[in-house]
């Protein structure tokens, strides 16, 4: 009976510390002044020293919490803005902002440094609930490797991608569940406008486009240009990716490549712009102005291109030499304004998803 | 369910019972009212509420839509389909596994459980290894068949072979080979006595087998996702895709609506098939009723089951470990402890740690729960709202973790309960599904304790306290363990609500091979394949553990 009685202490026992447990809320969240909390997507990167740099020059820690894709983090952020779970949010692009702003994600807040930015880039001039923090072109990559045993000129322009000779050699994204790929679509839009997008969609597809759920398989699994396409016998030598695919190419290779295996369709980009904000209700919102005051130094800015694969904003900010050779911003991109986003983008992805994938 | 018992008929029963049985009941109402059905309405109410007013009318606009209807369509004949397989490959390994005794059954019982308990993610994965590009049918034959329905229906019936082995070979193993007999001494044909005999005493087990597959098949997630590929959807995808991705809540809420719909007409069904099952008949002691199979046919089906269990769950299995093993020196996981990854804030290895804190505590939420649950749904005579409270513990196992999990970080984000930057979020979430299991594994064993045992106690003077610690405890303490480890099992595995409220810093075991998996490069692959191939040890050892505790087998799980 002596071990029953043991059981049983031990089963209360523990039903009871975690009833308890329940009742108190054991927060993680640091309420103190000292710390600020970034919410942000996956692909947030800095170099450790920058961030250490900041902390000590302000006094603050910061706390990152990255909250899967893009999309998925900025969703998350709108359903807990009432209680949000840190101070600013870094992340929302050009294709989002709108719905991050007609739901009361931001306070407003003017950056310092906000006047070098390139003036392109701001949006919300009126209440400056965003500042922008980097910029990165969706494009068409290619397969130099292929193009050459081929023997064919790689596509320039979205118009080449339906000629017959780049019949089945395009993979893109899912519009409706990846960024890249509703990047691109919106390209599309902007470069054919209400009444032709579709066709010209339709045209992609008796052209063989193929499309993938998200980036990474379309990339590093079906592309042949990439390191990992190639591995994963990739047999697609075209990829919606980005401008700044090439120099990752490059520095992510071992050795390093004399020039960089893949290039980019200069005519087929569209911009992207990612702000981060002050969220509205955030605890430490003295840190929170601090930490967005920092995404816009030039230590920042600078250090930014290697660790995430985008430009900076700052008009005066220099770019590595990696950038400047095989990654160059295209000349005259697709772009559309937040506002016309807002206004077409849940149908436009309603109407691809059914004239696409369905 | 407890068959082998004689039926207590029930007595009068004084009052202080029906008391008891309220306190009983007290706590997990509570604690499904706050942590399930609470989340849930919030986020639906969240979808289907504008400015203030009701929008229900949206209910009409979603489901007209047809890619609505596609899905619709899709998720029921995708699941139709996923049952009517199952029950293909797994009745005859019911039938091995209850009526032949070979060496290694109860070992290859366990085996045979570990994908129920894996997460959809290392099933995707171990599938994707298996029939994906460069996979072993690929290598091979050059055949794949990720992105075709082929892949999910196979994976469906990798996942839930051991619902069907359990639930109906349970039963196939104590029902009385005699009875067979007899009808074959008085003429029958093999057939016409199996026919007559056997299946209508298996039937009740063979529909509850299937609706439970079925249910797992209708509210599919991260099998469809991972191998579907971007034009397959079901329901419980597309409430995801439209939560998270789409920021469609009002689509998302009247789907989770549909499928609350749904899943509760299949419970409907469910419990009354089970309590079919409650029927009487002739059972006898499991361990009986094994023999060597006998002649060239017996060890023919035997032969075939094997094969079976070996290609479709043994081969998904070793591949997966296989992969993670690709690296010389046990390179991928070595490289689960280095920090310097970029996928996490720590070195994915933590995951190991934070799964088990988890599933302990979820274990011990859900065992309390459950065990309080079934405590008090134990009494035959126990009314209506007993009955319907019975099939309510099961609705969280089909109602969609996406949406629990999003209701938990709005609903339970104020004082007194903002839980929502808490650790014991993950636990409780991971207990909703472990009390299921929980209920249905002790109800069977506490209804079989003879009432007249605990009157006796208290006749002599026994408080109800001391009656159940002398009489009850000692009966249900091995059920408990079984149920304990069951639910341990399923909260290790359970990956939708826990995406959801894993804080970055504290990602348990499927939560980091799925941002391993999303993640580009050799390496991330690699680890993820490791990290797969150690929950699924884990699993495999609770389970062992398991067996050799059980000792009713007609239990459902």
């Amino acid at each position: 009976m002596g071990n029953t009685k043991k059981f049983t202490a031990v089963v209360v026992g523990i039903g009871l510390v975690t009833l308890s447990a329940c009742g108190s809320s054991d927060s993680g969240d640091t309420g103190d002044s000292k710390t600020v909390t970034l919410v942000s997507h996956d692909s947030w990167a800095v170099s450790k020293n920058v961030l250490k740099d900041f902390e000590k020059k302000s006094g603050y820690t910061v706390r990152v919490l990255k909250d899967g894709d893009a999309g998925q983090a900025v969703n998350k952020a709108i359903l807990t803005k009432d209680n949000p779970q840190g101070d600013v949010f870094f992340g929302v692009d050009n294709t989002l902002l709108s719905r991050a702003l007609d739901n009361g994600l931001f306070q407003s807040y003017e950056a310092k440094g906000a006047d070098r930015v390139v003036p392109e880039y701001l949006a919300d001039p009126d209440k400056h609930r965003v500042t922008p923090v980097d910029t990165g072109d969706i494009c068409v990559n290619y397969d130099k490797a292929y193009f050459s045993e081929h023997g064919l000129t790689p596509p320039e322009s979205l118009d080449d991608l339906v000629r017959p000779e780049y019949k089945n050699l395009l993979v893109t994204e899912n519009a409706s569940t990846s960024s890249p790929g509703l990047g691109f679509l919106l390209g599309t839009v902007a470069r054919y406008g209400e009444d032709g997008w579709e066709g010209y969609w339709e045209k992609l597809q008796d052209n063989g486009v193929k499309v993938v759920d998200g980036w990474e398989q379309a990339y590093n699994e079906e592309f042949s240009g990439s390191a990992g396409g190639r591995e994963a016998g990739g047999d697609r030598p075209l990829v919606v990716s980005y401008a700044s695919s090439p120099p990752a190419e490059v520095v992510f290779a071992d050795p390093k490549p004399k020039t960089a295996p893949t290039g980019v369709a200069d005519g087929t980009c569209f911009r992207q712009v990612e702000y981060a904000g002050l969220l509205s209700n955030a605890r430490n919102a003295e840190g929170g102005k601090a930490l967005i005051d920092f995404l816009l130094t030039q230590e920042f800015q600078e250090d930014m291109p290697l660790n995430m694969f985008v430009h900076p904003v700052r008009e005066d900010a220099q770019l590595p030499e990696e950038f400047v050779k095989y990654g160059p911003q295209a000349e005259d991109p697709q772009t559309m304004d937040p506002a016309e986003i807002a206004a077409g983008r849940d149908q436009w992805v309603k109407s691809w998803t059914s004239l696409v994938l369905k | 369910m407890d068959l082998a018992r004689t039926e207590v008929a029930p007595g009068k029963r004084p009052n202080r019972g029906g008391a008891a049985r309220l306190g009983f009941i007290a706590l997990p109402v509570a604690f499904f009212g706050l942590f399930f059905a609470y989340p849930v309405a919030a986020i639906v109410a969240r979808g289907l509420k504008a400015d203030g007013d009701w929008r229900f009318g949206r209910i009409v606009e979603v489901a007209a839509q047809s890619d609505i209807r596609h899905v619709l369509w899709f998720t029921t004949w995708q699941a139709v389909a996923s049952t009517a397989l199952t029950l293909l490959v797994a009745l005859p390994g019911a039938y091995v596994f209850a009526r032949f005794d070979f060496p290694g059954r109860q070992l290859l019982r366990a085996v045979v459980t570990v994908p129920f308990v894996l997460p959809t993610v290392v099933v995707g994965s171990a599938f994707l290894a298996l029939v994906g590009r460069g996979g072993l049918l690929d290598e091979l034959w050059g055949v794949r068949l990720d992105t075709t329905v082929w892949a999910i229906l196979l994976a469906h019936v990798f996942f839930n072979y051991a619902v069907v082995v359990r639930t109906v070979g349970g039963l196939w193993a104590q029902l009385d080979p005699r009875q067979e007999e007899a009808a074959r001494v008085l003429g029958a044909s093999r057939w016409a006595a199996w026919r007559t005999v056997t299946l209508p005493a298996l039937g009740p087990a063979v529909a509850a087998a299937a609706l439970m597959v079925f249910l797992f098949t209708f509210t599919s997630f991260g099998v469809v996702q991972i191998l579907g590929g971007p034009t397959f959807s079901t329901l419980e995808v597309e409430i995801y895709r439209q939560t998270s991705e789409i920021f469609d809540l009002p689509t998302a809420a009247v789907l989770t609506m549909i499928q609350f719909g749904a899943v509760g007409a299949i419970l409907a069904v469910h419990a009354w098939t089970v309590r079919r099952r409650e029927t009487a008949l002739r059972l006898v002691d499991a361990s009986g009723t094994a023999r060597r199979p006998r002649g060239a046919g017996q060890w023919a089906l035997l032969a075939g089951v094997l094969g079976c269990v070996a290609v479709l769950i043994l081969l998904p299995l070793a591949v997966l470990v296989q992969r993670s093993l690709d690296a010389p020196d046990f390179g991928y996981y070595r490289a689960l402890t280095r920090e310097d990854g970029g996928t996490f804030l720590v070195p994915p290895i933590h995951a190991i740690g934070n799964s088990l804190t988890y599933a302990v505590a979820a274990t011990a939420i859900a065992v309390l729960i459950g065990g309080l649950a079934a405590a008090a749904l134990t009494r035959r005579d126990a009314g209506r709202f007993v009955r319907g409270f019975d099939a309510l513990l099961m609705l969280p196992l089909g109602v969609s973790a996406v949406t629990v999990g999003f209701g938990f970080l709005i609903a339970l984000d104020e004082p007194p309960l903002d839980l929502r930057s808490s650790w014991i979020l993950v636990p409780l979430a991971q207990a909703l599904v472990g009390v299921p299991f929980v209920v249905r594994t002790m109800l069977p064993v506490l209804r079989a304790v003879d009432a007249r045992l605990r009157e006796a106690a208290a006749v002599l003077g026994a408080s109800p306290w001391r009656a159940w610690r002398e009489v009850d405890l000692p009966m249900v303490r091995r059920a408990l363990l079984v149920a304990a480890g069951f639910a341990f099992a399923v909260s290790l595995g359970e990956f939708g609500a826990t995406v959801f409220i894993a804080r970055p810093d504290s990602p348990t075991l499927p939560v980091a091979v799925a941002r391993l998996l999303g993640r580009p490069g050799e390496l991330n692959y690699g680890q993820a394949m490791a990290l797969s191939t150690i929950l699924m040890l884990v699993c495999a050892v609770a389970l062992l553990v398991l067996e050799r505790l059980r000792t009713d087998r007609t239990g459902e799980f």
